[in-house]
């Protein structure tokens, strides 16, 4: 090791002034405007990824295999990644978890998107993606994760979509040769709304101390359960939970179950969730008020939408990343009103604070410095 | 010494006087419902154009670019053959071309917004920098907000003069201006450094209006962007070329030299030539969205010219249509001009449009003239168009 990082010391600086030196002449843009028109994989400090793979699963899902440029620092599984596709002229961001082993040998990762009826972004990756394909990538980002040394027991709970960083972590301990209690207990409408179903089911297959437990909702017959989630679920899926760690991503309603049981059962410190619905805005009693961009200075009746979007729709094109209050880019100052947050539930109504766009709604009166 | 008596200047060829506003003594009238009227139909055109935007537009602005960054490396490898002056010169001419593109149909653009809603990092207004020495944050206040905001009002819009010359009959004239025209032929040789010192305000730290705690930062940015400009010109470049290092010193100059030639001429013909009116500070004090369109309207002029033309004045050559939609993508103007230029005669109102040396040469004799105060050249503050700013009882 030592003696590895000794020798590439010295030609470290030298290939540092070389690429000042091309910084330089390249001054006041960045060596990747020049570089991307070439080959949009060649950068310098851009992260981006090629689409290498396109696999359709289910009939709303597609699952990416995508190579990232050298940049790429690698992720823990269950973090997430912004992925950027231009879609009529317009880059749009979101964030989606990696579905594979964070020690994938190729370096690749394996993105699952489902295509909400209302995703403008899945859509577009379920309908028009193809190999070839670069897009912009983020660094891998988020607090969902497990911690080392790996716990002795392990329960995975997802739904829907929520499948992919719990997947990940699946798919993670089993390349360490995870030897503990594990069981994936995942809920889907039906057995044919389960993506990766053959993969988990060979999983499940090769290793004596991996259960795989399949919730259907919509399907009565097939499966393992049925129905939602519940304290006898849990009892028949992991007899040990008590002594697990839980690691919880799905949608809303899954989510309020699986944390209502868990506090009953006052376990809440074993409960580790992410939330991966984007947030819808709730619109309770009547909405009013005026919402007033400081810094544009335009003004507008407060429509109840998140502040992002009525910012947006009032022509202001705020910088905005996961658009579900986890990356923080949207982050603007709060100067005077009350404003809701979406996610919490918390309403807060002190001046000059820094508020999340994304997931905050203005009740009553809102001045935003943007 | 530099000025011309009046008389004489009618005669110089390039003078046009034909929409000189002294041939129209009557100014025309907008009642106060007409200016609400043209507001809301300026709304809706841009309300149309917004709607259009798009993968069009993305594409085009990466054309450009594309082009742009062609023409630099075309322009910088051709300095390796100084001994070879056809293609030395063709280097200079490829680098010219390149800096005025990146200047004004990509610079000068982006930094107003025009290409935001894309959401491309790389083209938002907040971190776009150009190839000229002025930061963009410092160019982004003295420009986007100040000249756009205060348009043509004498005492408020800084643009009037740059500081520097007699630009509007409505400033007051003294024996400093006698040297009008050699003023504007230094910062049309030296126009990126003018910009650049633009939002220091020099003339209000002189006056002790401005203290060095709110200059001092500009400096910093000035020295740390300029640096960089000099530095990649004149020295990074020409060392590359080894043996040529002189040569290519030569070009480089040559090649901002002429970029500030063009850029200067552009821009003064934006709101310069004869028949742009101007305001005062009381008749523009809150104004509605109409009232503000009328203004942008009578304070800008075109220039007309081929395509080519337009892009390589970075659609500045529609000035009136950038007024009017400063971050609407610049490459929309021509086809909103026509519509732009119907409204104004809907209204009756003066659409300022001529071709380059009739606006330029306007500008110049505007220069000259300037020089010498208003009760040589017999010239006062005209007013073309009146705005009825209140409504008026029926
Ligand atoms: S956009 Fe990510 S927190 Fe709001």
């Amino acid at each position: 090791m030592t003696l590895h990082q000794k020798s590439r010391r010295p030609r470290l600086p030298s290939t540092f002034s070389l690429l000042s030196l091309f910084e330089a002449m390249a001054t006041p843009h960045a060596l990747d405007r020049y570089l991307e028109l070439v080959d949009p994989m060649t950068t310098v400090r851009d992260l981006r990824a090629e689409i290498t793979a396109v696999h359709r699963s289910t009939r709303d899902t597609v699952t990416l295999t995508m190579r990232p440029t050298q940049q790429w620092r690698g992720f823990e599984a269950g973090q997430f990644v912004q992925v950027g596709v231009v879609i009529d002229g317009v880059r749009h961001t979101r964030c989606y978890s990696p579905s594979c082993s964070q020690y994938r040998d190729d370096g690749r990762i394996e993105l699952t998107v489902k295509a909400h009826p209302e995703g403008l972004v899945s859509q577009h990756l379920h309908r028009n993606a193809r190999e070839g394909l670069v897009v912009s990538l983020s660094q891998a980002d988020g607090t969902f994760h497990i911690p080392r040394p790996r716990p002795a027991g392990v329960l995975l709970i997802s739904g829907g979509s929520g499948i992919t960083p719990v997947l990940s972590m699946l798919r993670t301990l089993l390349d360490e040769g995870y030897s503990g209690d594990l069981t994936f207990l995942h809920y889907a409408y039906t057995e044919s709304d389960v993506s990766h179903r053959t993969q988990l089911d060979a999983i499940a297959a090769a290793h004596d101390n991996i259960r795989i437990v399949f919730a259907y909702t919509d399907q009565e017959q097939g499966g393992d359960l049925h129905g939602f989630f519940g304290a006898e679920h849990l009892r028949s899926a992991a007899p040990w939970y008590a002594d697990a760690e839980t690691y919880l991503c799905g949608p809303p309603g899954l989510m309020r179950g699986v944390e209502n049981v868990y506090a009953d059962l006052g376990l809440e410190d074993r409960l580790h969730l992410e939330e991966f619905a984007p947030p819808l805005a709730v619109v309770t009693g009547d909405v009013g008020g005026e919402v007033s961009f400081t810094e544009s200075g335009k003004v507008g009746d407060n429509s109840g939408l998140t502040l992002l979007e009525q910012a947006e729709e009032a022509g202001l094109t705020p910088a905005y990343g996961c658009r579900m209050g986890i990356c923080f880019t949207c982050t603007s100052v709060k100067t005077s009103g009350c404003t809701k947050n979406i996610k919490t539930g918390e309403t807060d109504s002190e001046p000059d604070k820094k508020i999340q766009l994304c997931v905050s709604v203005p009740v009553g009166d809102v001045a935003i410095e943007i | 010494m530099f000025a011309i008596p009046s008389p004489s200047l009618s005669l110089l060829p390039f003078m046009s006087t034909s929409d000189s506003p002294r041939e129209q003594p009557v100014p025309t009238t907008l009642s106060y419902e007409q200016v609400q009227e043209l507001g809301r139909e300026l709304d809706e055109m841009r309300a149309r154009t917004v709607a259009k935007l798009g993968s069009e537009d993305r594409e085009y602005i990466y054309k450009i670019i594309k082009a742009q960054r062609g023409l630099e490396i075309t322009g910088r490898a051709l300095m390796y053959l100084p001994f070879l002056p056809p293609a030395w010169l063709a280097g200079v001419g490829a680098l010219v071309l390149s800096k005025i593109l990146d200047n004004m149909e990509i610079g000068h653009n982006v930094m107003h917004g025009q290409y935001d809603w894309m959401r491309e990092p790389e083209f938002n207004s907040q971190v776009f920098e150009w190839d000229t020495v002025c930061p963009a944050d410092q160019w982004k206040h003295s420009h986007n907000y100040m000249h756009h905001t205060f348009t043509n009002i004498v005492g408020k819009d800084r643009d009037i003069g740059y500081s520097l010359l007699r630009m509007d009959e409505g400033q007051k004239w003294n024996p400093y201006y006698l040297g009008n025209p050699v003023y504007a032929f230094f910062l049309m040789l030296l126009f990126e450094w003018g910009v650049m010192l633009h939002d220091l305000e020099i003339e209000n730290v002189v006056k002790g209006k401005r203290k060095w705690h709110d200059v001092k930062p500009l400096l910093g940015g000035m020295w740390r962007k300029a640096g960089k400009q000099v530095l990649k010109d004149y020295l990074i470049f020409p060392a590359l070329t080894g043996p040529f290092f002189a040569s290519t010193v030569v070009g480089n100059v040559g090649a901002n030299l002429i970029r500030n030639l063009w850029t200067y001429s552009i821009i003064f013909c934006g709101h310069f030539p004869t028949g742009v009116q101007t305001f005062t500070e009381d008749e523009t004090s809150d104004e509605s969205q109409g009232e503000w369109y009328v203004r942008q309207m009578l304070g800008s002029a075109n220039i007309e010219g081929s395509p080519l033309f337009h892009i390589m004045s970075g659609n500045l050559s529609h000035q009136i249509e950038h007024h009017l939609f400063p971050d609407l993508p610049a490459h929309r103007y021509p086809e909103l001009a026509p519509e732009v230029e119907a409204l104004c005669e809907k209204y009756g109102l003066p659409y300022n449009s001529g071709g380059f040396f009739n606006q330029i040469g306007s500008v110049w004799g505007k220069i000259f003239k300037l020089a010498l105060p208003n009760s040589l050249t017999g010239s006062k503050p005209t007013v073309g168009v009146i705005v009825e700013r209140k409504k008026v009882a029926a």
